[in-house]
C-alpha cells in the first residue's frame, strides 16, 4: 500500500507534535508517525489528560495535543521507518504490515537516546539507563521499595532521581562525573538566561532532599549474581561500595541520527546542520529538536513550530521564533560543555568487559581494531539487533572511531517488508 | 529538622503512589509460563522485569534485562504470542498475552 501526504513528521515527541499540528492546521495533508504506543516521545512518555500535571510542562502537552486533535493530522502510532528507498519516499512497518509513504516535506523529530559507556557489570539485569529507568517506571515498572543508585552525567540525573523517589524508590546517591568547576559557568549562565530551568532543578533537588549528590564521581563497576546487587563508586577520588537493586547509569544524550544519515543530511559535530527554517542539506527534509543539538523540550517545541510554518510556506511566522531558538541553541551548547566526559571513563572497561551487547564483543577485541570496518570484519561489533545504536556512542568515546554508517533497513525488519519493496531503482545512484 | 522534612516528603510521595495504584485496572498475562498481573498501560518490558524474568539470553548465554526503555537497545526483544523479536518496551500488556524470553 502506498500513501501520499504533503508533510510527513517522524517522531511524536514535543518537536514532532508541534510541527504536525502547525502544518495540518494550515491545511496541509499531514501524517505524524511514531513507533511508540502513545504520543509524547520520551519526555512525555505515558502522559494522559489525567496525569499531565505530574509531567514537566505537562500543560504544554495538553494544549499541543488539543491543537493536534483539531488540526486534522493523521496520527500513525506503532509505525517504524525502516528505509527511504528513493527520494521523497519512506518505507514503514507496523507489527502487522508494511507501507510506503510519499511526501513533499519530511520533518524528522526522532529525538535522542542516552550515551552508554561500558564498565564491568553493566550488562547485569537491573542496570538501566537514567532515562531508561525513568522510561521503564513511566511504563508501569514498580519502583516502590527499590534502592537505586543514579549515576553518569547530565541534567537528567537529578530529574530522574526525583521522579524515582516520587514513585517510591529510595535513592542511595546521585553521582555526576562532571566536576563542580565545569558546572559553575553553566549554572551561572542558566541563572541569567533560563531561570525557569534552574527552578525546575531546585524542585527536583527538593524531592531528593537529603540524598547525596556528588560531582567528580562515577560508577567503576557493578556486581551481583543474577542481577545487580552493589556498585563500586569513585567519589571524589575515593572508592565505596553501595548496595542497590537498580543502577540507573547514562552519560547524557546523543541524537538519533540514523534517519538523517540514511537520507544524506549533512551532520556537523554530532548534530544535523540546519538553517534558520530547520531545513537540512537535503531538499525537503527538515530536522527539529534533539537532532539539531541536545536542548530539551522547549527547544524542540520551538523548532517543531518553525519547521511546521516553513513547510506551509509561512517563512515570516517561522522566522518570528528565531530569537528564542537562538537562546535555546546557546543553552544547548553550554550544556554540552558542562557535561563533557572526563578521560578517566575511558579506563572503566577491562579486557573482558562487553562493549557490544548484541554480539557480546569485548573491550579487548575492539581496542585492537582501527575502526568500524575492521571491528565489523573481525567481531560483528555493531552488526547485531541494535545496529550499533548502543556501542556506537561508546566506541566513539573509547576508541575515537567516527560515527557508524546508517544502512537500510535502519531497523531490524520483517522479510515480508523487504519482499514488498517495489521501487529501488535509484538506490544505486545515491 | 532534616528528618522531619524527609518524612513529610515521603508522606506526600506515598500518597501519590497510592492514588495511582487505586486508579489502575488489572491485566493478566504469562511470562515464561508464570502468571503475572499488572496495571493496565504497563509495557511488556516492565511486566517481565517485575516478574523477575530475563528478557533474553545473549549470544554467550548471559541473562539480560531492559536497558534503554525506549526502543533503542533491543535488550527487551521477546517472543510475544508466538511472534519473535518484539520490543517489549514498545508494546503494552494485554489480557491473556503469552510472553517468552528470547
Amino acid at each position: 500500500m502506498r500513501a501520499r501526504f504533503d508533510v510527513v513528521v517522524v517522531g511524536a515527541g514535543p518537536g514532532g507534535i508541534a510541527a504536525a499540528a502547525v502544518a495540518a492546521a494550515a491545511g496541509m495533508r499531514v501524517c505524524l508517525l511514531d513507533a511508540n504506543p502513545g504520543l509524547g516521545g520520551q519526555v512525555w512518555r505515558g502522559i494522559g489528560a489525567g496525569t499531565a500535571r505530574s509531567y514537566p510542562h505537562g500543560g504544554k502537552f495538553v494544549r499541543w495535543k488539543a491543537r493536534l486533535d483539531a488540526s486534522g493530522c493523521e496520527v500513525w502510532q506503532g509505525w517504524q521507518v525502516v528505509d527511504a528507498p528513493k527520494q521523497r519516499l519512506l518505507r514503514v512497518e507496523s507489527d502487522v504490515e508494511s507501507r510506503e509513504i510519499e511526501f513533499v516535506h519530511l520533518i524528522l523529530a526522532t529525538g535522542a537516546r542516552e550515551r552508554f559507556l561500558p564498565f564491568p557489570g553493566w550488562t547485569l539485569p537491573g542496570v538501566m539507563g537514567v532515562g531508561g529507568a525513568q522510561a521503564m517506571v513511566k511504563s508501569g515498572l514498580d519502583a516502590s521499595g527499590k534502592r537505586v543508585v543514579v549515576a553518569g552525567s547530565g541534567p537528567l540525573l537529578l530529574a530522574v532521581a526525583a521522579g524515582l523517589a516520587k514513585a517510591g524508590a529510595t535513592i542511595e546517591g546521585v553521582f555526576e562525573q562532571a566536576t563542580r568547576a565545569q558546572m559553575a559557568p553553566f549554572v551561572l549562565s542558566a541563572l541569567a538566561a533560563q531561570p525557569g530551568k534552574l527552578i525546575e532543578g531546585a524542585l527536583y533537588r527538593l524531592w531528593t532532599f537529603g540524598v547525596p549528590y556528588r560531582f567528580d564521581s562515577w560508577v567503576r563497576r557493578a556486581e551481583g549474581h543474577a542481577r545487580v546487587e552493589r556498585v563500586w563508586v569513585s567519589i571524589g577520588g575515593k572508592e565505596r561500595a553501595i548496595a542497590c537493586d537498580w543502577l540507573a547509569c547514562g552519560f547524557h544524550l546523543v541524537p538519533n541520527l540514523e534517519l538523517p544519515r540514511l537520507l544524506g543530511c549533512q551532520i556537523l559535530a554530532g548534530c544535523v546542520k540546519v538553517d534558520a527554517l530547520q531545513q537540512s542539506s537535503v531538499e525537503g527534509v527538515a530536522c527539529v529538536g534533539e537532532l539539531t543539538g541536545i536542548g530539551g523540550l522547549e527547544k524542540a517545541l520551538h523548532e517543531g513550530e518553525i519547521a511546521g510554518w516553513a513547510a506551509v510556506g509561512n517563512q515570516a511566522r517561522a522566522l518570528s521564533l528565531a530569537s528564542r531558538r537562538r537562546r535555546q541553541l546557546e543553552f544547548a551548547a553550554r550544556m554540552e560543555r558542562a557535561f563533557a566526559l572526563r578521560p578517566e571513563l575511558r579506563r572503566l572497561p577491562t579486557d573482558s568487559t562487553i562493549v557490544c551487547r548484541c554480539e557480546d564483543v569485548t573491550h579487548k577485541e575492539l581496542a585492537a581494531c582501527e575502526g568500524w570496518r575492521e571491528a565489523k570484519l573481525h567481531s560483528r561489533c555493531g552488526m547485531g539487533s541494535c545496529q550499533g545504536r548502543i556501542c556506537g556512542g561508546a566506541a566513539e568515546f573509547l576508541y575515537g572511531w567516527g560515527p557508524k554508517d546508517a544502512r537500510p533497513p535502519v531497523y531490524p525488519t520483517k522479510v515480508a517488508t523487504l519482499a514488498a519493496e517495489t521501487d529501488t531503482a535509484d538506490r544505486a545512484s545515491r | 529538622m532534616i528528618s522531619a522534612i524527609r518524612a513529610a516528603i515521603a508522606a506526600i510521595q506515598a500518597a501519590s503512589v497510592r492514588e495511582k495504584m487505586l486508579a489502575d485496572r488489572k491485566i493478566s498475562l504469562t511470562v515464561n509460563g508464570k502468571p503475572v498481573e499488572v496495571a493496565a498501560g504497563t509495557s511488556v518490558a516492565a511486566a517481565v522485569m517485575m516478574a523477575g524474568e530475563p528478557s533474553r539470553f545473549s549470544v554467550t548465554g548471559e541473562a539480560r534485562a531492559p536497558l534503554c526503555g525506549m526502543g533503542i537497545c533491543m535488550e527487551c526483544r521477546m517472543t510475544v504470542d508466538g511472534v519473535p523479536q518484539r520490543r517489549g518496551c514498545q508494546l503494552l500488556c494485554a489480557d491473556g498475552m503469552e510472553v517468552q524470553s528470547s
